[in-house]
């Protein structure tokens, strides 16, 4: 009786995990498969395309600039990355390492800001970027993107900093290193891991915002990824060509897939540093 | 150890750590005026706007204008229709992804062959795009060739196709469902890392008296897993409170599911009323302040412990 409980309770937990895994991946599984079907095939429910499609692809590219939108999203995702890199590398060398005082208070206002929803600096940014005369233009998304890139660096990199021994620091100071030194030859090194780490979640957060890249680009040719996402439309509201809306949304997800597949147990520590450790 | 590092400089500075803390100031220096001008000054603007009559195509004539801006919002229904759908989505969507993050984490935290790759699955939502998500589901959610429609028909639980975006009982529960599959990985992780440093001994000795597994989890797991727990909750409300991408992709500017965050960007942007919409936006920014304190006493209590 004790053994037969074991195997339904073992059942159980094989069946919870299945459950998790299909709730997991069914809804990106679906998309692909809907993406390989044209025609009326793409209203049919087979769960595998029975004829496989890459017209859809093709469409993608063809009905409006794709392929530039892309390669928008890679240079604003890019840019704000190596930016907030360099400014939060500075930065998380003092806070991590040096004590001084207003330490604690500039951590706080960091993460404060972190928090800031996007829509309070809105019309404020607005009025930045018209006035630096950025409007439609790739870089007002850069500028902008560092109210969360930036603050999120900032924090994990500090984390990831706090924990070298302060050592490090004091043999370099001995040896006669000025402040910069210490920080590109010392610390630089030994960060790489938390920065490829860091940047990659920034990178991930700034190639999915949609709000100010909806706000500050007009013209199709600015647009990033989600934005020309959500406006692929149809003759009309009632035909939206749902082909191609999930051939593109597969297209821009494989490779953040395949990313934060190679990097998972990098990225958990990541995560866990900005939020837990905080 | 912040306050055990920084009581160490009670004592007359040297010339040394003078110079230190001086080249501290200059390594934040950067960060911090960046984020002046990204944060601070923008903010105080839209503040600024939130009291004029500003408009987006000519924001340099403002006229101050008072509490306008607040006592017009105050009385509108509209608005106060997207502050209860604000808050019911930022509720239950983060109870939900709290209870289903603890169980794949539970899961998670247990030995079994294949680990891994259900950590590889579950982080597949929360990879992708958030646009993204809102229109595989939205395509799932389609009335006609849906494929949720399709099983609940083809099963016969409905006997006619539901509107899951479009009806305004289903549609905001179509969106929190989008929200909690997309965040339930991220509160998962931090939920496992959270199981992973309890002390290995209260379990051992709870197993070695025999205490059933639903007893420790409420006796022990939950209580020790608890300030994780709470700066998780708090770390997700604060977002969920902001949302804005995926009810705009998946609902554009209906009334019926409108968020707070999408109130404010339709007064701003599309109707021109910068004002107005600021004042919307500044009153969400203080909600969220709110919250924001509450957070940063958990965490700054858990610090000290």
């Amino acid at each position: 009786m004790r053994k037969f409980r074991r195997w339904l309770g073992r059942i159980a937990f094989f069946l919870l995990l299945a459950a998790i895994v299909v709730y997991s991946v069914f809804p990106f599984y679906w998309a692909v498969v809907s993406s390989l079907k044209t025609g009326s095939a793409l209203f049919s429910t087979d769960f595998w395309p029975l004829a496989p499609a890459w017209s859809n692809y093709a469409a993608v590219f063809r009905e409006q600039p794709f392929g530039h939108n892309i390669l928008n999203s890679l240079f604003v995702a890019l840019a704000t990355v190596l930016l907030s890199l360099a400014l939060s590398l500075a930065a998380a060398f003092a806070l991590g390492q040096i004590s001084f005082r207003g330490r604690t208070p500039l951590q706080f206002a960091v993460l404060g800001i972190s928090m800031f929803p996007q829509i309070a600096v809105l019309s404020g940014m607005f009025e930045l970027v018209r006035g630096f005369g950025l409007y439609d233009n790739l870089w007002s998304l850069v500028f902008s993107y560092l109210i969360f890139t930036l603050p999120f660096t900032v924090w994990v990199l500090t984390t990831f900093m706090r924990e070298l021994p302060r050592e490090l620091e004091e043999a370099a100071i001995v040896d006669g290193a000025g402040p910069l030194t210490i920080l590109l030859e010392v610390f630089l090194p030994l960060m790489g891991p938390a920065m490829v780490t860091t940047g990659l979640l920034a990178f991930i957060a700034a190639w999915n915002e949609f709000l100010f890249a909806l706000t500050f680009t007009l013209s199709s040719g600015q647009r990033t990824v989600p934005v020309a996402i959500a406006l692929i439309s149809g003759a009309s509201s009632h035909e939206l060509p749902w082909g191609n809306i999930m051939a593109a949304s597969v297209i821009v997800t494989v490779p953040l897939i395949i990313l934060v597949l190679i990097f998972q147990r990098r990225i958990v520590s990541g995560l866990t540093a900005g939020a837990v450790k905080g | 150890m912040t306050a055990s590092r920084d009581s160490a400089h009670t004592t007359p500075l040297s010339p040394l750590s003078l110079q230190r803390i001086r080249a501290a100031w200059h390594f934040v220096a950067p960060m911090l005026l960046v984020l002046a001008l990204v944060a601070g000054w923008p903010l105080l603007r839209t503040m600024w706007f939130s009291l004029t009559d500003a408009n987006l195509a000519e924001l340099s004539g403002a006229q101050f204008i008072g509490l306008d801006n607040y006592r017009a919002l105050f009385d509108d229904p509209d608005w106060w229709q997207a502050v209860r759908n604000t808050l019911i989505f930022a509720g239950i969507s983060v109870s939900l992804e709290t209870v289903l993050g603890l169980i794949v984490a539970l899961a998670l935290n247990a030995r079994f062959p294949g680990r891994g790759l259900l950590r590889a699955a579950i982080l597949v939502p929360w990879a992708i795009p958030t646009v993204v998500s809102a229109k595989m589901w939205g395509w799932m959610y389609n009335d006609v060739f849906g494929i949720f429609n399709h099983l609940l028909l083809a099963s016969s639980l409905i006997d006619v196709p539901l509107a899951w975006t479009a009806s305004p009982d289903l549609a905001l529960a179509a969106i929190i469902a989008v929200d909690v599959w997309k965040t339930t990985p991220f509160m998962a992780l931090l939920l496992l890392a959270g199981l992973q440093m309890l002390p290995r001994e209260c379990y051992e000795s709870a197993a070695v008296d025999g205490v059933h597994p639903v007893k420790v989890f409420f006796r022990i797991t939950l209580p020790l897993l608890w300030p994780a727990l709470a700066v998780a909750l708090i770390f997700r409300l604060l977002d969920a409170l902001r949302i804005f991408d995926l009810v705009y992709v998946m609902t554009g500017n209906s009334r019926d599911t409108m968020s707070m965050s999408v109130y404010a960007r339709q007064q701003l942007v599309d109707f021109q009323d910068v004002g107005y919409g600021s004042a919307a936006a500044t009153l969400l920014f203080l909600l969220i302040a709110l919250f924001t304190v509450v957070y940063l006493t958990v965490a700054k209590v858990g610090r000290e412990r």
